[in-house]
């Protein structure tokens, strides 16, 4: 932390680069902790994964940011404001959001519910059936959505939250009932807002998509931040083995790795075998492997997002 | 004010989609038509005042109609939306509660008057049509009706914005809607009756009951058509209970006018504690 409890208010560099800074954000309902001082700084053009189970405070959260709610306590500042206090509509005029299972008036047009949300933000409604055909709408623009699938009214949900290009993107749950082809389509449209400086905080409980899109992770978990960071530090944070599989030569590898003691093996079939070592371990391991006698392929497997978060949750809490 | 009027717009169009527009304009007309050739019926084509009979008889279905025309549109006005995810949406954008609410009102309010100028409207013009002599007294007590028509329905808006604020699902804001419309249409003025009859007919004075008729919105709205004009006064056969028509009048529009503003003002007080 660059900022100490006292400077803090205080414009200085760091907070006009950050997008958004939360400290200590607690908020409580009857005495429940929904969140439980949440830190999180985050600069324009990164992605933020926000992760965690059910009810663990994801969309509280941003409901905060949003400033659709005040928290309980701690400080919040969001381009520099208070995004529930006076300038809601400075800010607010920089916002995306998806809302997780939104549902639009289902007696209008596609194309309508994009103009009317088009107006609110004072944007030009001719630019309309571009951004629905950018989402892959354009045939349906003028079909009203009540007939859309749900991944359609997705899909409208995106067109809206990308309105105005907007600075700061938040999508909860938003890959939730979209087809693979389209998912692939949101995450292209994402990456572009990326690239273009718009921080974007993202929330999915399909880690396995998530991961690629995503700068950096904030596991959520009743409320409390069990873990923050990119890939490397989670991983390194979690110390969870490394799988590095072996084909060809599996019986005399095994032979030559008796010696590393800590190293465990499973035989997958008669050609591929399986090593699980810890993440130190691992350089040592591949120069053995890549001197063994026989061995063709080697496939080195680092703990990907699920496993890190499977281990967050069954360690429960803040650990190590 | 631009918020204000992008969704008082979209309300407005979501309404005629919904055929809300449509529905409301051709219920109030059909009833209009029905009793204007009804109330002529017992004086005739050249009976007195066909004009004035309509505005007895049709204020008297207002009093139940609009009540329950203006919590329809309003009950889910908020919990609807919240229960949709717009509203959680609708706030994320650069609109402040108040012009969520106001913006919703004038919507609800154009679909009032929409219904009520071409229902009502519709059946007033018939009327003078077929009858050659209507006094310009009987169309300003039709006038009158029209406008404070459209200001009970507004009333009930504004009550079932404050219900709709108030209560976390759908289904309780319209089990609530209709608990209020029960109260204050119907079960108020069966309480007042019976005070009114029980004892030795000395438990009201006719200060008080002018009073609690003023209370309910409903009421005041009877008390300001039947009494506006010596004409329906008469017709109605208010005249032995009211002394002074026009001070009835403004007290009785002063009261739907309270009525209208300040629901609005609690709704938008609960809807400002609201987290969506």
């Amino acid at each position: 932390m660059l900022l100490g409890k006292c400077s803090w208010g205080k414009v200085t560099a760091m907070t006009i680069e950050n997008v958004l800074s939360l400290k200590a954000i607690t908020k409580t309902y009857g005495g429940v902790r929904t969140l439980d001082g949440i830190d999180l700084e985050l600069q324009p053009g990164e992605t933020l994964g926000l992760i965690g189970h059910n009810g663990a405070g994801k969309t509280t959260l941003m409901k905060i940011i949003l400033g659709l709610i005040r928290p309980s306590s701690g400080q919040i500042n969001v381009f520099g404001q208070d995004p529930a206090g006076r300038n809601h509509g400075n800010v607010a005029r920089q916002f995306g959001f998806l809302p997780e299972a939104v549902s639009f008036s289902g007696a209008m047009t596609g194309l309508e519910v994009l103009k009317f949300y088009s107006r609110l933000k004072n944007i030009d409604v001719a630019q309309c059936p571009d951004r629905l055909a950018a989402v892959g709408l354009a045939d349906a623009a003028r079909q009203r959505v009540k007939t859309y699938s749900k991944g359609m009214r997705q899909r409208l949900g995106l067109a809206q939250a990308l309105l105005g290009e907007p600075a700061l993107l938040l999508l909860d749950e938003p890959t939730t009932g979209l087809d693979p082809d389209f998912t692939r389509t949101f995450y292209r449209l994402i990456d572009e807002r990326r690239a273009a400086g718009a921080a974007i905080i993202l929330s999915s409980h399909a880690l396995a998509e998530l991961e690629p899109h995503v700068d950096r992770l904030l596991v959520l978990q009743h409320g409390q931040c069990i873990a923050q960071g990119d890939m490397a530090e989670l991983r390194a944070q979690t110390g969870l083995p490394v799988r590095i599989r072996v084909s060809g030569g599996s019986g005399a590898v095994r032979e030559e790795l008796a010696a590393l003691t800590d190293v465990k093996s499973n035989r997958i079939n008669g050609r591929t075998v399986e090593f699980i070592c810890a993440p130190e371990q691992k350089m040592e391991l591949i120069e053995l492997l890549s001197r063994a006698q026989g061995v063709e392929d080697l496939q080195i497997e680092l703990p990907n997002l699920d496993r890190i978060y499977s281990h967050y949750n069954n360690n429960g809490g803040r650990e190590q | 004010m631009r918020a204000v009027y992008v969704i008082a717009a979209q309300e407005l169009l979501d309404a005629l989609r919904n055929k809300w527009v449509l529905s409301a304009t051709l219920v109030l007309a059909g009833f209009a038509l029905a009793l204007s050739y009804l109330g002529s019926a017992p004086v005739g084509t050249v009976g007195v005042a066909p004009l004035g009979v309509t505005v007895v008889s049709l204020s008297s279905l207002t009093v139940f109609l609009l009540p329950l025309l203006g919590l329809l549109l309003s009950y889910d006005a908020v919990v609807g939306e919240s229960e949709r995810g717009t509203l959680l949406l609708l706030l994320s954008y650069p609109v402040r509660r108040w012009q969520f609410l106001s913006g919703k009102f004038l919507g609800h309010l154009a679909v009032l008057v929409i219904a009520v100028v071409i229902g009502y409207g519709a059946a007033g013009a018939l009327v003078v049509w077929r009858v050659e002599a209507v006094a310009p007294q009987e169309i300003a007590a039709y006038g009158v009706m029209m406008a404070s028509s459209i200001l009970l329905g507004a009333v009930f808006v504004g009550l079932g914005y404050g219900i709709s604020s108030f209560v976390r699902e759908r289904a309780t804001a319209a089990g609530a809607a209709l608990a209020v419309w029960l109260g204050i249409v119907v079960i108020y003025d069966f309480v007042l009756l019976g005070a009114l009859t029980s004892g030795d007919g000395a438990g009201l004075s006719k200060g008080l009951f002018n009073g609690l008729l003023l209370v309910n919105p409903a009421d005041a709205y009877r008390l300001l058509n039947l009494s506006s004009f010596e004409m329906t006064a008469n017709l109605s056969g208010m005249a032995g209970m009211i002394s002074n028509g026009n001070a009835t009048a403004i007290a009785g529009l002063s009261s739907l006018i309270l009525w209208m503003v300040v629901p609005m003002l609690v709704a938008g007080l609960i809807f400002a504690r609201k987290e969506p």
